[in-house]
């Protein structure tokens, strides 16, 4: 795990392992100091349980509250998210950069809702959309459609001159040139725009679930502390990071793999 | 579009187009009765509802405990992140030792560590202030790690041949030369700081604007709600590009 931040040059000999193994062994390390400290009654177990218990609670977690069908309408309500910001993102950049009058009228403004917490309007969405999955996929949709639209304008203009040449003096048609040359030159960077989109979106999905107490992962974070069950709540917050880690490599991996496939 | 007015270029003539159609839309959707009564107020409610937000003085007290809020975060999840950054961009072995960890810590939800915030720091404002500070520490501090990486050689070389300390190293020729990088993780910690503290608000607090937003949606006050909204994004806004025109954000991006 973490390698994968780091440069794609490997090394396979302890030189090269030496640090990942540092960086793991500080987080046991801080562990176990935490499991002293408040097994001794340093620090109080009623705010902050041992580590031990709240690793015994995972499986509790697990079975008790259907971690996984939670895991997969939160997953859906992304995904469906992620699908409607790339139809939405990726055409609404290429409007941008066919009319250039647009681009200039709406970049700067595209830009500024990057920069505002678009979140804040989540009670907006409530009374819209109503307390179910519609809300929280919309919140999900407009938190993460600034950087695809952004990210495929930047792409489909970056292109390089060379290319846009080739197209031209083979005679192509501005449709042609679009699919042939501009829009496979672009997609680099539009999948950067998504894999952010999607980021953005899974952060909000989950946080609007926590903040309305609805739907998937967020809702049971919420639930467990108001039932003031400690250990479980911790565990399902570690549950949450941990998923959206491993989300974030996923998409990281995928990524890579699609740019490489050009 | 003829070119009437030679005074308005085409683009900001646009851009009135969409705003009035906008507005126009807008305007036809509240009197159609298509969708719920209040669910879009008309335009004169909602400027009613801003002329009252902004007249009365208790709109400004929730704004500075927000700002208070805010502010205080920035500062201590910055001075962290700033801290943290250095160090990992300064030494090899503890950035391949421990930046990945922030870098897919970085933007996971935030919020989620609210219920432990309460219970660690109480239902008042510290709460608020810790869940900002941890959401805005992770950009700050990957920003300042990459943006030490990337400071020429020649300068560190010309700090050390003056016999710099560390002190003066740091404050001479690091944060100087990393100002740009740095300017821009401060943008980014503001605005998951914003979030962050908002959020909390919203979810339980008894002032704030985040507190004010919540109660307007209980009250299914919606003028009140959309004229909230619009203030509040006009502020992010504004600071965002004040913060990033301080570090000369756009100067660097043209050149």
């Amino acid at each position: 795990m973490t390698m994968a931040g780091t440069t794609p040059r490997r090394r396979v000999s302890l030189g090269g392992a030496l640090p990942a193994l540092t960086g793991l062994g500080t987080l046991i390390a801080f562990f176990a100091i935490m499991e002293v400290l408040i097994r001794s009654g340093g620090l109080n177990r009623f705010i902050v349980p041992p580590p031990s218990e709240i690793i015994a609670s995972f499986p509790r977690i697990i079975v008790e509250e259907q971690v996984l069908s939670r895991f997969v309408m939160t997953l859906t309500e992304c995904l469906t998210a992620g699908v409607m910001l790339t139809i939405v993102g990726v055409s609404g950049g290429v409007l941008m950069q066919r009319f250039k009058l647009l681009q200039q009228a709406c970049e700067t403004w595209v830009a500024a809702l990057a920069s505002a917490p678009v979140v804040l309007c989540y009670p907006l969405f409530l009374v819209i959309f109503g307390r179910n999955a519609w809300t929280i996929i919309m919140m999900g949709f407009v938190s993460g459609l600034p950087p695809v639209i952004l990210k495929t304008l930047e792409g489909i203009s970056g292109t390089r001159k060379v290319l846009v040449n080739v197209g031209r003096s083979f005679n192509l048609t501005p449709t042609q040139q679009f699919w042939k040359i501009l829009f496979p030159a672009a997609l680099p960077t539009i999948f950067v725009g998504i894999r952010l989109g999607l980021i953005f979106a899974l952060i909000n999905v989950v946080g609007v679930e926590f903040l309305i107490n609805f739907g998937g992962l967020g809702q049971l974070i919420n639930e467990l502390a108001e039932r003031y069950d400690l250990s479980g709540t911790y565990a399902a917050i570690c549950f949450v990071v941990l998923v959206s880690v491993l989300f974030f490599m996923v998409l990281e991996k995928a990524e890579r793999w699609l740019t490489r496939a050009e | 579009m003829p070119a009437s007015a030679p005074v308005l270029s085409p683009v900001t003539l646009l851009r009135l187009v969409i705003i009035l159609t906008v507005l126009a839309v807008w305007e036809f959707l509240s009197h159609s009765g298509w969708l719920y009564r209040d669910v879009v107020p008309s335009l004169l409610a909602i400027g009613r509802a801003l002329f009252d937000l902004l007249a009365h003085g208790e709109y400004y007290f929730n704004l500075a405990v927000t700002a208070g809020e805010v502010g205080t975060a920035l500062l201590l999840g910055g001075t962290l992140g700033l801290i943290v950054g250095i160090v990992l961009g300064a030494n090899r072995f503890l950035s391949r030792a421990f930046e990945s960890y922030l870098y897919y810590l970085g933007p996971t939800p935030k919020i989620i560590f609210f219920p432990v915030m309460i219970m660690w720091f109480g239902v008042g404002p510290g709460s608020k202030i810790a869940l900002g500070t941890l959401s805005c520490f992770f950009p700050v501090a990957l920003s300042a790690a990459a943006g030490m990486r990337q400071i020429d050689k020649v300068l560190i070389r010309v700090g050390k041949s003056f016999r710099a300390s560390t002190a003066q190293m740091v404050f001479k020729i690091y944060l100087p030369a990393m100002r740009h990088p740095i300017i821009n993780g401060v943008r980014l910690g503001l605005g998951v700081a914003l979030i962050g503290t908002l959020l909390a608000e919203t979810k339980l607090s008894n002032k704030g604007i985040g507190f004010l937003i919540i109660q307007a949606y209980s009250i299914f006050d919606m003028p009140r709600m959309y004229a909230m909204l619009i203030v509040l994004f006009i502020l992010s806004i504004g600071a965002n590009s004040v913060v990033g025109r301080l570090g000369g954000l756009d100067s660097i991006k043209r050149s």
